[in-house]
């Protein structure tokens, strides 16, 4: 089985957000960086599908700056065969440029699955996967959270609003992976030592400056009004109930 | 006059509550709104956009559409789109939006801007501003694509009434079946609401100390009269305590209820990250240096056994 996974390097979910000077970015002076928590899922997924297929690839795909080769490395110390660097300096807020880059990236042969992360948890964007599968014209089940596959077909769960939809699609496939989906692994010594040896190949990409998303202002959110404590234990609650209905006029 | 498309839901032929918003939503952006659902026949509950603001509602059938199609509706959507000149396109950003949405976006070939919490029109431009790095930061864009592609994020867009003639028009579609395809939808427990559409959520920690003490919630949840849906945190339903679908947070659902109360929840970035955006908070917590007490509009500082049976009781009062 031959597996493709888009992996993005992204700050640590613990990042403190420092805006940058031009009122636009994030300051990275200092910010820890790692592999997007929803790509972990979709690298485990893909060596836990070709183990069980016994033959095959995995190999990661990353847009991003020259550091993200240390995301790369992440995932081939997992177990991911390889890794393709489209190095660009900066990416665009505009998820559908990334989705062209890697799709150009990706067409260049077949692949039994491609997998995404539901997310990345910078951007918030959650398009990258279905706008590469209709770039290529595959067929694409997102936030799938149980994933079964027999031959050329799969059954993959997906979480609505109350209740999970079954869905079935035929392979080759896209698909964004979401938490319970699988365990991620941690990386044993033995594979951060072999992920050094791996291939990982550098490709200078374009990511058109210009698409259809202008950035007007990246701000810290609104201060939410100072808070109170209303009192200890439970001889509170009557004046809590009191100042949700008169107050916060909520009940 | 420029024209609006606001793609709204149904499920089971019904109209789902958050096309409300999403009309509410596309009619910041100036002009008429066109109402456009994917169903296999009429829709209960259409006939209630105009009342939001919707000057028409078309109905794409197909017998596909029964169930969430995501290519035929995807394509049936962008065909729509791409014939009527629409300045913009307005998604949920609910767990179908979120499919459709980019699905559309990559057939017209322009930029998607997903999950907003505020829209409207500068300069003649469709502004959006959307929560980004776990909520701790807001990212405001200008979307310059034609049409410009949004989803909005639910719970935020409060419905407004105004009267509009929403007159409706059915247009049967002829799309191929989808490879795709839904085999059916395991409901959750009857007549349990979804964290993400409730207008109350009472969230649940690792301070509940065991599974079966999510009863004490539960039974506050109960005394809402049908309003209220019990959250978790990620501690809890990673030690299998809860179903994932209950998550609240970075990894999990991201909610904007009326009324949000954290149970025994430390309050950690990643929690937060989900629930920051709820109109009221209330923190319960026996720690009063917890950080959940740093973005509550009001706290109670106590052991969760004493101070919940106690609000339940008083909740009771009120709805009794
Ligand atoms: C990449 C990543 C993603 C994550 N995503 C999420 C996410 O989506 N959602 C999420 O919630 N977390 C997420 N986390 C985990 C998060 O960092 C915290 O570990 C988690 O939220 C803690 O859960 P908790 O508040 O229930 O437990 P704890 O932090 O253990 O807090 C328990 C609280 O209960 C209080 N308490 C104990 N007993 C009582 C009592 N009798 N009465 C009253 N109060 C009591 C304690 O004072 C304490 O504050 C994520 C972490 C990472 C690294
Ligand atoms: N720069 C990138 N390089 C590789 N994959 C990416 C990149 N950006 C996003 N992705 C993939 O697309 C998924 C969704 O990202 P997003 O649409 O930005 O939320 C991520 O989980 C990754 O799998």
């Amino acid at each position: 089985m031959d597996i493709a996974v888009c992996i993005k390097r992204v700050p640590d979910s613990e990042t403190r957000v420092k805006i940058g000077s031009d009122g636009k970015s994030l300051d990275e002076a200092g910010v820890k960086f790692v592999l997007n928590p929803y790509d972990e899922f979709a690298v485990e997924e893909a060596l836990q599908r070709k183990e069980k297929a016994g033959s095959g690839e995995v190999a990661v795909f990353c847009a991003g700056p020259a550091a993200a080769q240390e995301t790369i490395r992440t995932a081939l110390a997992m177990g991911a065969d390889r890794g393709v660097l489209l190095q660009s300096d900066k990416i665009p807020a505009d998820g559908y440029l990334t989705a062209q880059a890697l799709a150009a990236e990706l067409k260049t042969r077949t692949w039994d699955l491609i997998l995404f992360g539901k997310m990345a948890i910078d951007d918030y964007n959650q398009q990258v996967g279905p706008m590469v599968a209709e770039l290529l014209g595959l067929p694409c089940v997102t936030a799938v959270a149980h994933l079964e596959i027999d031959g050329g077909k799969g059954v993959a769960e997906r979480e609505i609003e109350g209740g999970i939809e079954v869905v079935e699609f035929p392979l080759p496939a896209v698909l964004t992976a979401d938490k319970g989906l699988n365990e991620p692994r941690y990386p044993a010594l033995k594979g951060i030592m072999a992920a050094k040896k791996k291939p990982l190949e550098v490709k200078p990409v374009q990511l058109g400056a210009t698409g259809g998303i202008e950035v007007v202002a990246l701000t810290p959110p609104p201060q939410r009004k100072d808070g109170k404590i209303v009192g200890e234990g439970a001889g509170a609650v009557p004046e809590l109930v009191r100042l949700l209905r008169e107050e916060a006029k909520v009940l | 006059m420029t024209s609006v498309l606001a793609v709204v839901e149904q499920r089971a032929g019904t109209l789902r509550k958050i096309s409300h918003e999403v009309v509410t939503a596309a009619h910041r952006l100036g002009g008429s709104v066109e109402a456009l659902v994917c169903a296999a026949g009429p829709v209960k509950g259409a006939e209630q956009l105009g009342k939001f603001g919707a000057d028409t509602v078309v109905t794409l059938t197909n017998a596909a559409f029964a169930k969430y199609a995501p290519e035929g509706m995807a394509q049936a959507i962008a065909e729509r789109a791409k014939g009527g000149g629409y300045t913009a396109v307005v998604f949920a950003a609910s767990a179908t939006g979120k499919d459709l949405a980019p699905r559309v976006a990559a057939k017209l070939g322009v930029a998607l801007a997903g999950d907003v919490t505020d829209v409207g029109v500068e300069g003649g431009a469709v502004v959006a501003t959307r929560p980004v790095y776990a909520g701790k930061a807001l990212l405001k864009v200008k979307v310059t694509g034609t049409p410009a592609l949004l989803s909005v994020r639910p719970n935020v867009f409060t419905p407004v009434e105004r009267p509009k003639p929403g007159a409706a028009e059915a247009i049967a579609v002829n799309v191929p079946v989808g490879r795709v395809v839904v085999r059916e939808i395991k409901a959750a427990e009857a007549g349990a609401l979804d964290v993400a559409e409730a207008q109350i959520v009472i969230s649940g920690g690792r301070g509940l100390k065991e599974p079966a003490n999510f009863k004490v919630l539960e039974d506050l949840a109960h005394a809402f009269g049908g309003q209220a849906a019990v959250g978790a945190s990620r501690a809890v339903v990673d030690a299998g305590w809860r179903a994932h679908a209950d998550q609240v947070g970075q990894t999990g659902k991201t909610v904007s209820p009326t009324l949000y109360i954290a149970v025994g929840i430390s309050g950690a970035i990643q929690h937060l990250a989900g629930m920051r955006t709820s109109k009221v908070i209330v923190a319960i917590n026996k720690d009063k240096d917890a950080p959940i007490f740093k973005v509550a509009d009001y706290g109670v500082v106590g052991d969760l056994f004493e101070v919940v049976p106690k609000l339940t009781e008083e909740i009771k009062k009120l709805h009794g």
